[in-house]
């Protein structure tokens, strides 16, 4: 049999049929384009929280009072009077895979700048958390370690801050604000960085040396969470198991006690993350194939309504001379055809719908070469079998049988 | 009669067609010889198992039957499936009663779909062929016309020129004026008696006497044997038979 004949055989069959041909194709244009655009949202979300975590730093090492693991009513990390100033300053001098380290204590606090005011987060840190952190700074700079043995009343402020009290566009640095009727002299402005993953503004923040929030705003011994970074990503663990070991030493926990302390890496919760965004991913996945099976029954139905056309088709085809893998060949070509298309249309389609989502609907999407050879793959699959599963029942009859089917 | 001339040899055929746990006993022992250029009727009441005989000597039935059949010298029942086809391809046309032709199809794609099955022939000579055939049965000119745009006649001569264009040794046809009148069923059967002229064997079943008396020999099936095989005596040629038609409307007339 020639190959020339058969393209000839399934191309009249094609094109003698074009609505069934459209309808079969719809399934798996529908399939094709849904997979395509669920699958750009959620690794879309997934790429958005790996870039936000970075951002913070991802060699970063954060410890917070408390035990992560401690029976009973939790309170969430941060609750507990744990950690000090000094077991900041020991895990800096005994840490060996340790660069910056710094003890953060923060204060919800009213601040006032002329006649405007407003709310933040009044963080106090020594300068090596904005190295920690990631923090650049737009205009001025950062304080100094003179500033920090003196308590000085200066601090860095985010754009949101700076904006609120003295307007989009000014530079706030020289300015003085006050922070619960304390004055202090604005002496940076960060850059930009925007929202986190979790919907927080980054940007709605007030730093200032560590010695100043706690000598003169707060009055406690403890502080709420200490923050280091690793020498490198590959160190992080290393890192975790000397402070572990370090501060169970500092806090003369015997080794039946638990700690009371909690180390996390950026990574950790990075990791914690990703697997929610990939659980997403999946069950977004899952509704697309659902739709994608769907259109393999809306193929099947169709093929099923046209298979009494079909088996006096083949039939007759047999009745001239057609052997079985002809006819066989010809449904494949036929199906190959159809999925090939639908595919690309699908493909197409798919891509639009995912551009759209990504500029009206404010959530970000990213189309990976799988994605697309994912859904085409298992469309073609899904297609093919719905369209050649009838044809080869019918391939296999006896042509007198096909002939008089009804 | 000589050996060689001997085309289709039918020897104690039987087929049961098995319905749960009844049997029909189609065909009980069926006995026949056709030689090269004969053109047989095959007559019989409703149920006798005409085409059930039809089926097998035209190859279209897989399930095996009793006997014996040997067609052109190869024993038919030792064939498998793709062997069958390429014989229902090569040497055998067959013709329905209920024409049988694709449906949004032209009419000369109908007539090159056995050509699309036989790699031997190449497309300019599939075109050729499939217009010479449609012009031996006068529908030249509706070669691009849609079976919805024919006549059940010109339907049928459609399935004869497809039954022709791979050059077979017999044509079998099953009541093929089954839905016809009389007018057309002359024209079929000029048409056959064109073809066994030049030398196709024709074999085909008929209710209609009048229609059997245009062949050589008539056959008489009744449950599923033979009981009777005649040569036709006055038998009736379709040209001379057509103008003694009354006619009822000009464009009934072929042109
Ligand atoms: N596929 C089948 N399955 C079961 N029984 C069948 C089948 N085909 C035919 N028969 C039975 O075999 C017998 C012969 O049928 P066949 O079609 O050969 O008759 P026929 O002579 O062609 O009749 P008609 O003149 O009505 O066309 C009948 O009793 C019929 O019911
Ligand atoms: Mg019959």
């Amino acid at each position: 049999m020639k190959i020339l004949n058969l393209l000839k055989i399934a191309y009249r069959s094609l094109t003698k049929n074009k609505l069934r041909v459209l309808l079969t194709m719809l399934g798996i244009i529908i399939g094709v384009a849904s997979v395509i655009a669920m699958l750009a949202i959620g690794q879309g979300s997934k790429q958005n929280i790996q870039a936000s975590m970075a951002s913070l730093g991802i060699n970063s090492v954060m410890i917070f009072p408390g035990s992560s693991n401690m029976g009973g009513v939790r309170m969430g990390a941060g609750s507990y009077s744990t950690l000090t100033q000094k077991d900041a300053e020991v895990i800096a001098a005994r840490c060996d895979f340790v660069t910056d380290v710094t003890p953060v204590v923060s204060k919800s606090s009213q601040i006032i700048a002329g006649n405007q005011n407003w709310h933040a987060n009044v963080t106090g840190a020594l300068s090596q958390y904005f190295s920690i952190r990631n923090l650049t700074i737009a205009q001025g700079n950062i304080y100094t370690t003179t500033d920090e043995r003196t308590a000085a009343k200066v601090c860095v402020i985010g754009q949101t801050v700076s904006t609120n009290l003295f307007g989009a566009g000014n530079n706030p640095v020289g300015k003085y604000i006050r922070i619960n009727s304390i004055p202090f002299k604005v002496i940076g402005l960060l850059a930009v960085k925007g929202q986190n993953t979790f919907g927080q503004d980054q940007d709605d923040v007030v730093i200032a040396p560590f010695a100043t929030v706690m000598k003169r705003m707060l009055s406690t011994l403890y502080v709420n969470s200490i923050l280091a970074s690793a020498t490198s990503e590959k160190d992080i663990d290393k890192v975790k198991d000397q402070v572990t070991t370090l501060l169970r030493i500092q806090h003369k926990l015997t080794p039946a006690d638990q700690d009371d302390f909690t180390v996390r890496s950026q990574a950790d919760i990075a990791n914690t993350f990703e697997s929610i965004s990939n659980v997403l991913t999946i069950l977004l996945a899952c509704i697309a194939s659902i739709s994608l099976i769907v259109g393999g029954i809306g193929i099947m139905n169709i093929m099923l309504v046209s298979v009494t056309e079909r088996t006096r088709e083949i039939g007759i085809r047999m009745a001239v001379g057609a052997k079985s893998r002809d006819v066989l060949f010809q449904f494949i070509i036929e199906s190959i055809f159809i999925s090939v298309l639908g595919g690309i249309i699908g493909i197409t389609l798919g891509v639009i719908i995912s551009m759209l989502v990504g500029k009206f609907g404010g959530w970000p999407v990213v189309i990976t070469p799988e994605s697309i050879i994912l859904s085409f793959a298992f469309s073609s699959a899904v297609g093919i079998f719905f369209g050649w599963y009838p044809a080869r029942k019918a391939s296999n009859l006896n042509p007198i049988d096909a002939l008089r089917y009804e | 009669m000589e050996q060689g001339n001997e085309l289709i040899v039918v020897k104690n055929m039987a087929k049961t067609y098995k319905l749960g746990d009844m049997e029909v006993n189609a065909l009980r022992d069926v006995s026949l010889t056709i030689n090269k250029g004969d053109f047989v009727a095959i007559m019989g009441p409703s149920g006798s198992g005409k085409s059930t005989f039809m089926n097998i000597i035209g190859c279209l039935d897989y399930h095996p039957a009793k006997g014996e059949y040997t067609l052109d010298g190869v024993d038919v029942f030792k064939m498998n499936k793709d062997q069958l086809a390429e014989l229902r391809n090569k040497k055998i046309g067959f013709i329905f009663q209920s024409f049988n032709i694709l449906a949004r199809t032209s009419a000369i794609e109908n007539v090159e779909l056995p050509m699309l099955y036989n790699s031997s022939v190449d497309s300019k000579e599939r075109k050729e062929r499939a217009l010479a055939a449609l012009k031996s049965v006068g529908l030249a000119e509706r070669a691009g016309h849609m079976p919805n745009q024919l006549s059940g006649g010109q339907q049928q001569r459609v399935a004869i020129a497809r039954s022709l264009v791979n050059n077979p040794l017999v044509i079998m046809a099953d009541e093929p004026t089954g839905n016809l009148d009389t007018r057309n069923s002359y024209d079929i059967m000029e048409i056959f008696q064109d073809m066994n002229d030049k030398g196709i064997t024709i074999v085909m079943v008929t209710h209609e006497t009048d229609i059997a008396q245009f062949a050589k020999s008539n056959i008489l099936f009744r449950d599923g044997m033979i009981v009777s095989n005649e040569i036709v005596k006055d038998r009736k040629i379709a040209k001379l038979e057509i103008p003694k038609l009354p006619i009822l409307d000009k464009n009934d007339i072929l042109t």
